[in-house]
């Protein structure tokens, strides 16, 4: 069995696939909203299959390699247990049932997207979600302000023109903005 | 890839775009709508951000976006080739970095990284903000929902699922 080196591998159970599958499956679909919470809760407080040091060790892997932070998370905790079949049991839980409610979903759109009654919820239920990602860029935002990381800040802002305005390609944008501003948190005085 | 295959290729800019997504689908979601809105014309604006609320709004990791624009472009293949096109080259990843982790964790080119994406990051999830907001808010009630559904998710700790209910409902009432 793989060992991860993010986790304490002692421990005193160790999960069953079928528990792998069901946990992760139980976070997708309380997760309304973001996930996040939800995977706290469970994995910490209820299965204790980590404890605060390791979810917040295992948050940080999440959170630096691409990809949603939930998907890595079930990737982390389902091989540390179980290998690649312990990974794959816990990515199918947190997609699996959520993927077919999609799918239902994009059925159901195609075929009575266009209904009057229908337009006039999608409309707002759209104006709503743009509200959501808005709060989201502002709180990522947030502290930068809020500690004067003037630098970043405009990182952040030569991004958001890049992409958001002038409509670039996001790759090129990540080629030349990325490497600046790694380069300059590197050197940096301390 | 050819015109009459625009699955394939948007299950190729998605397997490519999945290595920048740090953070999410939100990080990205400026370049999808490039991709099939603007470059292909496969959706409208409006149809972009129905798909993005409807993603929203449903249960799940909200990287299930991309599940819905496949359905859209190429019913159920379409569906489960973005969905596995945004999710294989990370989960592989992830699956091997975890071992070595521990290795690198406290690295100082490590900790430059991820600080140094962060604002990059931020920038994207911004312009997806923008964007998303201009598709969804063609008049002034939907730009005062927009704004009152931020300032909930900014600054309460309601579950933002009931902004997003209401919002639904008065549109439903056709105040939209």
């Amino acid at each position: 069995m793989a060992e991860s080196a993010v986790l304490d591998p002692v421990r005193q159970k160790v999960p069953r696939l079928s528990e792998l599958f069901l946990g992760f499956l139980g976070i997708s679909l309380s997760g309304f909203g973001g996930v996040l919470p939800w995977a706290r809760r469970m994995l910490v407080e209820r299965r204790r299959w980590l404890n605060e040091r390791e979810f917040a060790e295992a948050l940080a892997l999440c959170q630096f390699l691409p990809g949603p932070n939930i998907v890595n998370m079930s990737i982390i905790v389902g091989s540390r247990f179980r290998g690649i079949p312990g990974a794959l049991s816990a990515f199918a839980g947190l997609v699996g049932v959520p993927l077919v409610i999609m799918i239902a979903c994009g059925a159901l759109y195609a075929r009575y997207g266009e209904l009057e009654a229908l337009r006039g919820a999608l409309a707002g239920l759209a104006a709503g979600a743009a509200g959501l990602i808005v709060a989201m860029a502002a709180k990522m935002m947030a502290p930068l302000v809020r500690e004067g990381q003037v630098p970043a800040i405009l990182f952040a802002l030569a991004a958001f023109a890049a992409v958001g305005v002038l409509r670039f390609p996001l790759y090129w944008v990540v080629l030349v903005l990325a490497p600046l501003s790694v380069a300059y948190c590197f050197w940096r005085p301390k | 890839m050819r015109d009459d295959s625009p699955i394939g290729l948007f299950t190729l800019h998605l397997a490519l775009l999945s290595l920048v997504a740090v953070g999410g689908v939100n990080t990205i979601v400026p370049e999808l709508h490039r991709q099939v809105v603007e470059v292909s014309g496969a959706l409208t604006d409006q149809q972009f951000a129905d798909l993005f609320a409807i993603a929203q709004a449903a249960p799940g990791p909200n990287v299930l976006f991309v599940t819905l624009i496949g359905w859209q472009l190429a019913g159920l293949t379409g569906a489960l080739l973005a969905t596995a096109a945004l999710c294989v080259p990370t989960c592989t990843i992830t699956y091997f970095v975890t071992r070595v982790w521990d290795r690198f964790r406290d690295a100082p080119w490590r900790i430059a990284t991820q600080a140094g994406v962060v604002p990059v990051t931020i920038g994207f999830i911004a312009a997806s903000a923008f964007l998303i907001a201009r598709a969804a808010d063609d008049n002034l009630v939907a730009l005062a929902i927009t704004a009152a559904t931020a300032g909930i998710a900014y600054w309460s700790q309601i579950n933002p699922l009931w902004a997003l209910a209401a919002a639904a409902a008065l549109g439903l009432a056709g105040f939209v």
